[in-house]
């Protein structure tokens, strides 16, 4: 873990160069924190406050204030369910709760292992589609509560065919 | 200037004035929440809406303008208001009659003013397992159930003070207060001064109550109390039994301790006086003997001790390492005191009515408060909890007779007293470095030291001449203005220039301990104002205004401690300190 600290560090310090002389930057610079880790880890928290010199308490208050901050790792596989108008007609609910279940673990969370990371999402853009389900870039259609467990077993081969 | 009617009334103001503001110069008051005069208007709440033609407008953060036709009462703006106000109800819990803010809550007060008897709106306050107490500090509780978001806690606490403890998280219906990283207000930033406490309209914010513990101390027939006052608590207290803000009422405090119960009463103002002949010492020692870092800057405010370690700890060289006055007082107590009087130091405690919230924290900082080989001071109460505390015991405050305070700790000369107030500490410290100095006493009219006094300035300066030799000094209050003064310190450190001032005073709180988070509540400049006055004429009256001319600090030093900064003074008397960081995470 101290490791990570000071890579994430170290990371975030070489990031926020481009973004230390200009004001008002640290949404933009918080986008990249979280382009680079899939979110805002605490750790590079500190190096913004340091070398932008803005206290934690406004950055957090900024990082909660957006949906679209993550503060928690997300799953090495993001499952993104579809909850918008035509996926919800067609069940997209029940298909959410079939993954939690499967994963034991409410949306907007990652499992424990740290590998899946289920978030709900509105619209995917293929409504013909729906329900739809998109794992880290590959699309599902027409997905059933009973698809659950074979997608989560199909990306626990894939995972650990990589090695993760 | 602006010409405009309110409510058909012709009002002239400068421009610039609020709505509000200029409401209240033609003697209508305006209902507010959220506004506080001590703070910008965010504008928050909605109460304080007005109508300007057909648009209603929050008259706190709306400019007045040429011609304006303002109406501030109409069935539609009370409508408007006792829709905000159930609103607001709608997600505050329904605890007024064990809430410690039930007589002074803002909230309670409105609802009250418009007879809100029953409400359409359903009440989802959550739980307090759902959302519970932060009460990780030993000064201030965070009731986040009673918050009613209107942001004076955020804006005193980042703008004012400069802390940056609290802040908004999150959005829409789930907006709470509370430190980053939703972590304890005790592992945050936070510094204690409870000018949070002072500026929250409701319960949300309050000062840890330990007045029930001291009643326990009181009942128990085996414990030896002593108590002792804080300056500014003198001037403020009578506040809560109907006396305007200023008026001295030393005489009757001492009265009401001793029939709460305590054995002996003693005044702060002792130790003040105690703390300029170890500061000042220490002042001589660094300006006129060269041994050790310049400028020395005071140290007994705790708020600001602890805003030091976190944010400037490579300012501790600087630091007096004198601990505050009612630090010194509990310390003697418990070695001086307790052997003159023959009682056990396990028996004895050594309670402290105090203006602050930190003082609550501070008696538990460090090793160093455990001197006597007890903790020093067992327990401080702010000056709001004694004033409870009498009314619980059912004093009749205002037909007391005036009592003095006990011996050896309780006598004490104007310059004790004035440390209740921003430039205060500074101004005895000189009197009584010029009289050790230069040998000769300060002449009377330059006992007050009026470029260092006031609340004009968050930073006031001045140059004195110490036999020959200029001293360069500087007062800060109300936290937020420290950094700029430090910064002006540190660079000419790292540049290895002189340093900028020899001696520096900072006291945390907006005017000093006056103006202290454990104050009675209401608080505004005027107040302030008020109390700083009214130490002032404590000071004109005492009958020695210096320090070092105070007779029972004589015998101390005579008696018990040899000389200032001698190594019994420095075992009691004196403290350390260390880095701290903002965050535990």
């Amino acid at each position: 873990m101290a490791d990570d600290k000071v890579k994430i560090q170290e990371d975030t310090r070489k990031m926020l160069v481009k973004w230390k002389t200009k004001r008002g930057s640290l949404i933009m610079a918080l986008h990249e924190i979280q382009g680079a880790f899939g979110y805002v880890p605490w750790d590079s928290m500190e190096v913004v406050a340091e070398e932008l010199k803005i206290p934690m308490a406004q950055i957090y208050s900024v990082l909660t204030f957006y949906n679209h901050f993550k503060l928690t790792a997300p799953g090495k596989v993001v499952i993104s369910i579809c909850d918008g108008t035509a996926c919800h007609i067609k069940g997209g609910q029940s298909v959410i709760e079939a993954f939690e279940k499967e994963l034991g673990v409410p949306a907007g969370t990652t499992t424990e292992d740290g590998l899946f990371y289920i978030q709900i999402v509105r619209c995917l853009g293929c409504c013909g589609l729906a329900p739809v389900v998109v794992v880290n870039g590959k699309t599902y259609g027409r997905v059933t509560p009973l698809d659950a467990p074979k997608i989560v077993a199909e990306w626990r081969e894939t995972m650990a065919k990589e090695g993760a | 200037m602006v010409k405009l009617t309110i409510d058909s009334k012709v009002v002239e103001v400068p421009e610039g004035t609020t709505i509000l503001e200029a409401a209240k110069s033609a003697q209508i008051k305006i209902p507010t929440l959220c506004h506080h005069p001590d703070l910008p208007p965010t504008a928050a709440c909605g109460i304080c809406i007005v109508k300007v033609g057909n648009r209603m407008v929050r008259s706190c953060c709306t400019p007045v303008a040429e011609g304006m036709e303002v109406i501030t009462r109409d069935p539609d703006i009370i409508e408007a208001r006792r829709t905000v106000l159930k609103l607001t109800l709608s997600k505050h819990p329904n605890e007024c009659l064990t809430c410690l803010k039930n007589d002074t809550c803002e909230l309670r007060k409105l609802s009250a003013d418009f007879g809100i008897r029953d409400t359409e709106f359903a009440n989802i306050t959550p739980s307090k397992e759902e959302m519970p107490l932060d009460d990780s500090t030993k000064s201030i509780v965070l009731d986040p159930r009673k918050c009613i978001l209107c942001g004076r806690c955020v804006e005193v606490c980042q703008n004012v003070q400069n802390v940056w403890a609290l802040s908004m998280l999150k959005r829409g219906i789930s907006t709470h207060i509370s430190p980053a990283a939703d972590n304890k207000l005790g592992d945050s930033p936070c510094i204690k001064c409870g000018q949070c406490t002072a500026h929250c309209p409701t319960g949300a914010l309050t000062e840890r109550d330990d007045t029930q513990y001291v009643w326990s101390l009181l009942q128990d027939p085996e414990k030896y109390c002593v108590v002792q006052i804080a300056p500014a608590v003198r001037v403020a207290i009578g506040e809560a039994f109907g006396y305007k803000p200023g008026e001295i009422t030393t005489g009757k405090i001492y009265a009401a301790l001793r029939r709460l119960g305590f054995d002996a009463v003693f005044d702060t103002n002792f130790g003040a006086d105690v703390t300029i002949m170890e500061e000042g010492s220490e002042f001589i020692e660094r300006f006129v003997n060269g041994k050790g870092a310049l400028p020395l800057i005071t140290s007994c405010c705790p708020a600001w001790v602890d805003y030091m370690e976190k944010y400037f700890s490579d300012m501790i060289p600087h630091f007096s390492s004198c601990k505050s006055p009612h630090e010194i007082v509990g310390a003697l107590a418990k070695t001086y005191y307790a052997d003159k009087v023959n009682i056990p130091t396990e028996k004895m405690r050594v309670i402290s009515i105090m203006p602050c919230t930190a003082k609550k924290f501070e008696i538990l900082r460090s090793e160093e408060m455990f001197s006597s080989g007890f903790q020093d001071v067992d327990v401080s109460l702010t000056t709001r909890e004694l004033a409870r505390m009498i009314k619980q015991a059912g004093i009749d405050f205002v037909n007391l007779p005036e009592e003095e305070a006990d011996s050896p700790l309780g006598a004490y000369t104007g310059a004790g007293t004035v440390f209740g107030f921003s430039g205060g500490v500074m101004e005895a410290a000189l009197r009584t470095v010029h009289a050790i100095v230069t040998g000769k006493e300060m002449p009377e009219d330059a006992l007050e030291v009026k470029p260092i006094l006031g609340l004009d300035k968050g930073i006031k300066e001045m140059t004195m001449d110490l036999a020959g030799k200029e001293v360069r000094i500087a007062v800060a209050h109300g936290i937020g203005h420290v950094q700029a003064l430090l910064e002006k310190v540190r660079e000419a450190e790292q540049k290895g220039e002189e340093p900028p001032y020899h001696f520096i005073e900072v006291m945390a709180c907006q005017g000093g301990c006056v103006g202290g988070g454990g104050q009675p509540l209401g608080v505004t400049d005027e107040i302030r104002k008020a109390r700083m006055e009214g130490l002032m004429k404590d000071d004109r009256g005492s009958k020695q205004r210096c320090s070092h001319l105070n007779p029972d600090v004589k015998k101390l030093y005579d008696e018990f401690l040899g000389k200032p900064l001698s190594e019994r003074s420095h075992h009691l008397l004196h403290t350390s300190y260390q880095k701290r960081e903002l965050y535990k995470k």
